[in-house]
């Protein structure tokens, strides 16, 4: 294989292992977030994103964000994997083949992150379709934009490993789904919370486990870039926690557990766009003040009338935003090669992680939400109260995830389908 | 004094709690149980194994109360817990014959959600 470094072919295999695992981590930290009912489909959802954004993908979304340098979106020349082999891409040392599969790892984590908004109500059929859809039509363009070749990395904006597609993608479509799913039955006149913390904890930790993949990979080898990623990706959730702890011990006097679980995925999020780019020192500052935002956030957002049920758009699209402004403004080519920041004298690169911060979230939340509202013309996108009140898990897969197994029968005859509810 | 037990959808829990509450009705302790009363019984699947769950998810309520209580409680639990489907469960009056505060030592009517002050 001529042109392909070994070591960094390698470390890519093992990163595309480490943010493969993120998407079950998620499964595992959602699951924890929603009530004891709604478990299994809550991890369901996640596991639909290898389903449904795993082949994608491989069909049509890898070409329209990796082939060609169209200001707006890839062509179609890498379609099932035309073209896709062992010889590097153009000033890569990995298989071209890795290069697809590390970054469809990240296309899946995307798509189950947007679940979150909606868990505890969307029926699990046009979920897989619109998760189907959102791989194809917002990821893939997003991806485009600053990875691909498209308009933004061609001004000069950087995103070092998704703070566009991944991050604000995810973000802002979560808040365009939850406003056109609807809240949930009894959201704001019940208390409904987490069943599970130790779910949320263990997933944290799996997701900053498999997040050094995810952005120690992002410089697509052993380099300074990705030594810096990956080293910037240890510091940076550590300030989070601190900045966390504080805020929560000043409002309750308490600190809080799954308020630590948050801060992990707040700070790995803020460093994203940023692991390349800025130094250990700023990566640490940046930890802090991403905090900030979210935190208050998470705090106010539940008071509001919309019911984005696991905060992606505050712990995904708010810190995500923060850590690509914050590259604007601290930057330092003697880290990372390409430019400074605001404080190193160059103004330029703080409009151009601007303007992305502003028209990235605008494209994710108004295709979000024009596809949702597709796919409620065809089929509902949720059931009846009863439905809900009974749960997902029994009403859409026909399981429980703690089952007591009394007064369980054998039953030897086919399963019963479910009646559909009647289009609306 | 009537000891009041109500078998309710574990999901109407908190529109019972609210609905006992709206009527000022104090004390109350809830156990889940599994019960099983006439409604279609579910089919889950798990691998290649099908089972048929007869045991249906219930909470159990139970309320003690002075004699002039009864009838505010019944209502309230109806309320909270009737969704017009199969399954909504039942209540059962059952007559108390002591009951004891255990902080104060007060004895029977003084011990549980007290006549209603007219």
């Amino acid at each position: 294989m001529t042109g392909i470094d070994t070591g960094d072919t390698a470390w890519i295999l093992m990163a595309t292992a480490l943010v493969l695992l993120m998407t079950p981590a998620l499964g595992l930290f959602y699951a924890g977030l929603v009530r004891e009912k709604n478990t299994l489909n809550t991890f369901m959802m996640c596991l639909a994103a290898f389903a449904v954004a795993g082949v994608s993908w491989a069909a049509i979304g890898y070409s329209l964000a990796f082939d060609g340098d169209g200001a707006l979106v890839g062509g179609l020349d890498h379609a099932f994997l035309a073209g896709v082999d062992f010889a590097p891409r153009e000033g890569q040392t990995i298989p071209h083949l890795l290069f697809f599969a590390f970054q469809g790892t990240f296309c899946i984590l995307t798509v189950a992150l947007v679940g979150g908004a909606v868990v505890e109500r969307m029926r699990f059929v046009p979920f897989l379709a619109f998760a189907a859809l959102w791989s194809i039509l917002v990821y893939p363009v997003l991806a485009h934009w600053v990875f691909g070749g498209g308009w933004l990395a061609a001004r000069g904006t950087l995103d070092f490993a998704g703070g566009v597609p991944v991050e604000m993608g995810s973000g802002f479509s979560a808040l365009a789904a939850a406003l056109v799913v609807g809240a949930r039955k009894d959201y704001g006149r019940q208390a409904l919370i987490g069943h599970n913390a130790m779910f949320v904890l263990v997933g944290a930790g799996l997701l900053w486990f498999g997040w050094l993949g995810f952005n120690g990979g992002s410089g697509l080898g052993i380099n300074q870039a990705g030594i810096l990623a990956f080293v910037n990706t240890v510091l940076c959730p550590c300030a989070t926690l601190v900045v966390w702890f504080l805020l929560d011990y000043l409002r309750g006097r308490q600190v809080t557990a799954v308020g630590a679980a948050t801060a992990i995925i707040v700070g790995a999020v803020a460093i994203t766009p940023a692991g390349g780019f800025i130094s250990p020192g700023w990566a640490l500052a940046l930890g802090g003040v991403a905090a900030l935002p979210c935190y208050f956030a998470i705090q106010w957002r539940p008071r509001t009338r919309v019911d984005e049920t696991l905060d992606v758009l505050a712990a995904h699209g708010i810190a995500g935003l923060t850590g690509m402004l914050f590259i604007g403004v601290v930057a330092s080519v003697s880290w990372n090669g390409v430019a400074d920041g605001l404080i190193y004298g160059n103004a330029d690169l703080l409009l151009d992680q601007a303007l992305a911060v502003l028209v990235a979230p605008l494209y994710a939340f108004g295709a979000t939400f024009l596809l949702l509202r597709g796919i409620a013309l065809v089929t509902p996108l949720r059931g009846s109260e009863t439905e809900e009140a009974q749960g997902m898990d029994i009403i859409h897969h026909g399981e429980e995830a703690y089952p007591t197994g009394e007064g369980a029968l054998l039953f030897r005859t086919e399963p019963t389908r479910r009646e559909e509810p009647a289009s609306v | 004094m009537k000891l009041v037990t109500a078998i309710v959808r574990p999901e109407r829990v908190n529109d019972v709690l609210e609905a006992l509450y709206r009527a000022e009705i104090s004390g109350v302790s809830i156990t889940r149980i599994q019960g099983h009363g006439g409604e279609l019984e579910r089919v889950e699947n798990y691998r290649g194994t099908s089972v048929q769950m007869v045991l249906a998810d219930k909470t159990r309520f139970e309320v003690a109360v002075s004699d002039g209580f009864l009838e505010t409680t019944i209502e309230a639990l109806c309320t909270g817990a009737r969704t017009g489907e199969v399954g909504d469960g039942k209540i059962f009056v059952t007559e108390l014959e002591r009951v004891v505060r255990i902080r104060t030592g007060e004895t029977d009517d003084a011990a549980v959600t007290p006549e209603r002050r007219v």
